[in-house]
């Protein structure tokens, strides 16, 4: 009775690992390509016909023309084959020495603003190292220096981070937030109209 | 804080409540109720194929004995099965665009009892690790794990349920009419919604981008949506990304983190109702329910409290920002509110999941999902076995009253006696011990100490946390800490297998002796178990056993760091 059993819980193992690992993975696979290839696919931009990235992963945007996203602790930053935390807990001396570091590199590029302007989560990293988005307030803050680099008006860059934020979902789920490589992607436009 | 972050705890409640209760509904009718549903023109034919193909008979009623043996069998084997496979990793190329080689002994066997024992503790990153073949074979222990922990369920409350009957079910019947009837059909119309909300799902080779700026980057792909679906709603939380749920392209903005949580607390939720229909008695489900609330609530609102409050060494050491919020290892579009209320809920639910860093919140933050799984993962809990470490709760409230006034206890019209109250200790001592054993071990020994990555109190609490989420089947992190080693990997193996297998089989045990039990009569004597006086008894040894038997190492932990925090010390 007892290798019986056995027999049927061989036999049952198989067939899951046929049916709800192979066909239940393919079929999502399948249907999802058919109905909905964008998201499937990755929902990855392109510009000028090459793949510029995917408009749910942050990019690493160094130069000061460019609005600039989370800190990410990836290695290299914003290695999307490679996610991850920074995990650095609040005793930790790196997370201290992290911050500072940021914040000076902030407040070197954003002359004017003083630290009690500048949000946390332009100097504490992301939880996966791909954060795409940043809140409107972090946006704002680099309105004047993006403006001022690509001798676009401030009032352009205001009026289109208004009008790109994702409020709350239901009122209450989330927070608000741009995404900033549409941000940017609007920034080359209109650098590229002018120059 | 704000009150969007507030009122969301609540809103959560109220969306997931009247789901649990229809979900229970259904489980009812095609588990215990006998009723027809609507799908089972569609599903019976399909059932009856696959008795016939196992050679099993699912009318006959078996022993709980019999029962447990078909269970362990199945589980063991798929550990077999699995383990064997992501050995062949190197061999069996198809879907491996990536090329991932061979997966490193420790990696194979801990990631097997993990997702075996439904707890998905990852020790490797899953898009430097495993190909795509190998998420599959993961997939489909995240399919089957939850089950088993139905089945349990079924054993212990048809021991209230049932009187004078030495059998307690067909494990066949409950383990693949749960599988047909509920598991398939959500995984699968799941993982399409979360493609609609944004997620991918493909099996192409990594992205790579020419950025804006003009660097490269290598985008991480795979079949994102079909093992977020069975992963959330299964409460297995073992993703196929590194980042889990804080990754973008697993939950790529707030709706699909919602969904997310409303299916990952569909389950545990109807299992409480569904213990209220399976005893014929819904008053009973309102102590119970009340419990899990009222902790669920407090857990969110303190870890949003705390977040919010942010960390106190930032100020002592001169860094005053726009807010004290912390946002070390939380993504933008959740913020803070959102990111604690998934990371409480997926701690409460022996879940696992995480949308933010357990190991960057602060002290007091990170204490809380510390706290949910050390309860014993009974605020809902996963799939069945949360409703069932609560049920040994309550028969330890009763054996306690019943001491206070020197009467034979009574628990839904069994009396409970001895090996009852023996069994349901055994299932509380067996965690704690395990936990704080292995903690204590690894913090003594030179292979235990060299893994902690965050040093001073808040390494302790990474160790506390490893074993807490293996001994709890949680499978979250503090992720600085290498589980990856030898010495992790081992004995946060023996922790989730301990948690699994020796924590509950002593309740099957009890329930199967409460079926043999004759039904006695409501006397003018009975402790009523539906009213607030339970209520609150119940709750407070739920609190007692969690919080007395760890407090010491809590003390030295997450409140030490607190303190160190508060005065700006650092521990590099």
């Amino acid at each position: 009775m007892y290798l019986k059993t056995l027999w049927s819980s061989i036999k049952f193992i198989v067939l899951s690992f046929l049916v709800l690992g192979l066909a239940y993975n393919l079929a999502v696979f399948g249907l999802g390509k058919l109905i909905m290839p964008g998201q499937a696919g990755g929902s990855l931009v392109s510009r000028n016909h090459k793949i510029i990235g995917s408009s749910l992963i942050g990019q690493n945007f160094t130069s000061a023309k460019y609005f600039q996203g989370r800190p990410s602790a990836t290695l290299p930053a914003y290695n999307a084959a490679a996610s991850t935390p920074s995990n650095y807990g609040p005793t930790n001396p790196l997370l201290i020495k992290e911050i500072k570091t940021n914040l000076q590199q902030v407040l070197k590029e954003n002359p004017g603003i003083s630290s009690s302007q500048v949000p946390p989560q332009l100097v504490e990293s992301s939880a996966s190292g791909l954060d795409p988005d940043i809140s409107p307030q972090a946006a704002y803050l680099q309105v004047p220096r993006v403006a001022h680099l690509n001798h676009i008006s401030k009032s352009v860059l205001m009026h289109y981070i208004n009008n790109h934020i994702t409020s709350r979902f239901l009122w209450v789920f989330g927070a608000p937030y741009v995404n900033v490589l549409s941000l940017n992607l609007e920034v080359a436009k209109l650098d590229h109209r002018i120059s | 804080m704000t009150w969007q972050g507030v009122l969301q705890i609540f809103v959560l409640l109220i969306i997931i409540l009247p789901i649990g209760k229809l979900l229970s509904v259904y489980m009812y009718k095609f588990l215990d109720g006998g009723k027809k549903t609507f799908a089972d023109r569609f599903f019976v034919p399909v059932e009856k194929k696959v008795y016939r193909f196992l050679g099993v008979n699912p009318d006959s009623e078996m022993s709980w004995t019999r029962y447990l043996f078909i269970l362990l069998a199945v589980n063991f084997v798929g550990f077999v099965i699995l383990t064997v496979l992501i050995a062949l990793q190197p061999v069996l190329t198809w879907l491996n665009p990536a090329h991932m080689g061979r997966v490193p002994f420790w990696t194979n066997i801990n990631t097997s009892i993990s997702f075996v024992t439904n707890t998905n503790w990852q020790n490797y990153s899953g898009e430097t690790t495993f190909s795509y073949l190998s998420q599959i074979w993961l997939t489909v222990e995240q399919f089957l794990s939850p089950v088993s922990g139905i089945c349990i369920f079924l054993v212990v409350v048809r021991g209230f349920a049932r009187s004078n009957s030495k059998t307690i079910g067909n494990f066949w019947r409950d383990f693949i009419r749960t599988t047909i009837w509920l598991v398939i059909p959500v995984a699968f119309i799941s993982a399409l919604v979360l493609i609609a909300l944004g997620s991918p799902d493909n099996f192409s080779p990594y992205v790579v981008a020419h950025t804006l700026q003009g660097g490269k980057q290598i985008i991480a792909q795979g079949p994102v949506a079909s093992m977020t679906s069975i992963m959330q709603f299964g409460d297995n939380g073992g993703a196929i990304f590194n980042a889990n749920a804080a990754h973008p392209y697993l939950a790529p903005n707030a709706p699909s983190l919602l969904f997310q949580l409303i299916l990952g607390m569909s389950v545990p939720v109807a299992c409480v109702f569904l213990f209220g229909k399976m005893i014929k008695d819904k008053l009973q489900v309102k102590p119970i329910m009340a419990v899990m609330g009222i902790l669920f609530i407090l857990g969110a609102f303190l870890m949003y409290h705390y977040e919010t409050a942010g960390n106190p060494a930032l100020a002592a050491h001169g860094i005053h920002l726009a807010s004290t919020k912390n946002y070390e290892g939380k993504e933008s579009r959740f913020g803070v509110g959102t990111s604690t209320l998934f990371n409480n809920t997926t701690t409460a639910v022996s879940w696992g999941s995480v949308a933010a860093a357990n190991d960057s919140m602060t002290p007091l933050g990170g204490l809380i999902p510390l706290f949910n799984m050390m309860t014993g993962e009974v605020i809902f809990g996963s799939w069945g076995v949360g409703m069932v470490g609560m049920l040994a709760y309550a028969v330890l409230t009763l054996f306690l009253a019943g001491l206070m006034v020197g009467r034979t206890p009574e628990y839904l019209g069994k009396k409970i006696e001895s090996f009852e109250v023996k069994m349901a200790v055994l299932s509380m001592i067996i965690p704690s011990l395990a936990i704080l054993v292995l903690s204590a071990l690894s913090v003594a020994i030179t292979s235990g100490q060299t893994g902690i990555f965050n040093h001073g109190p808040h390494g302790l609490t990474e160790v506390l946390y490893a074993f807490s989420s293996g001994v709890g089947n949680n499978g979250s992190a503090f992720g600085g800490l290498n589980a990856a080693s030898p010495w992790y990997s081992a004995t946060v193996g023996i922790a989730m297998l301990l948690g699994r297998y020796p924590m509950y089989i002593p309740l099957m045990a009890m329930g199967a002796s409460l079926a043999k039990k004759q039904r006695i009569p409501v006397t003018a004597g009975t402790f009523p178990t539906h009213g607030i006086l339970f209520t609150i008894l119940l709750m407070g040894t739920v609190l007692v056993v969690g919080v007395l038997i760890f407090f010491p190492a809590l003390a030295l932990g997450p409140l030490a760091e607190q303190f160190a925090a508060n005065a700006g010390k650092l521990f590099g």
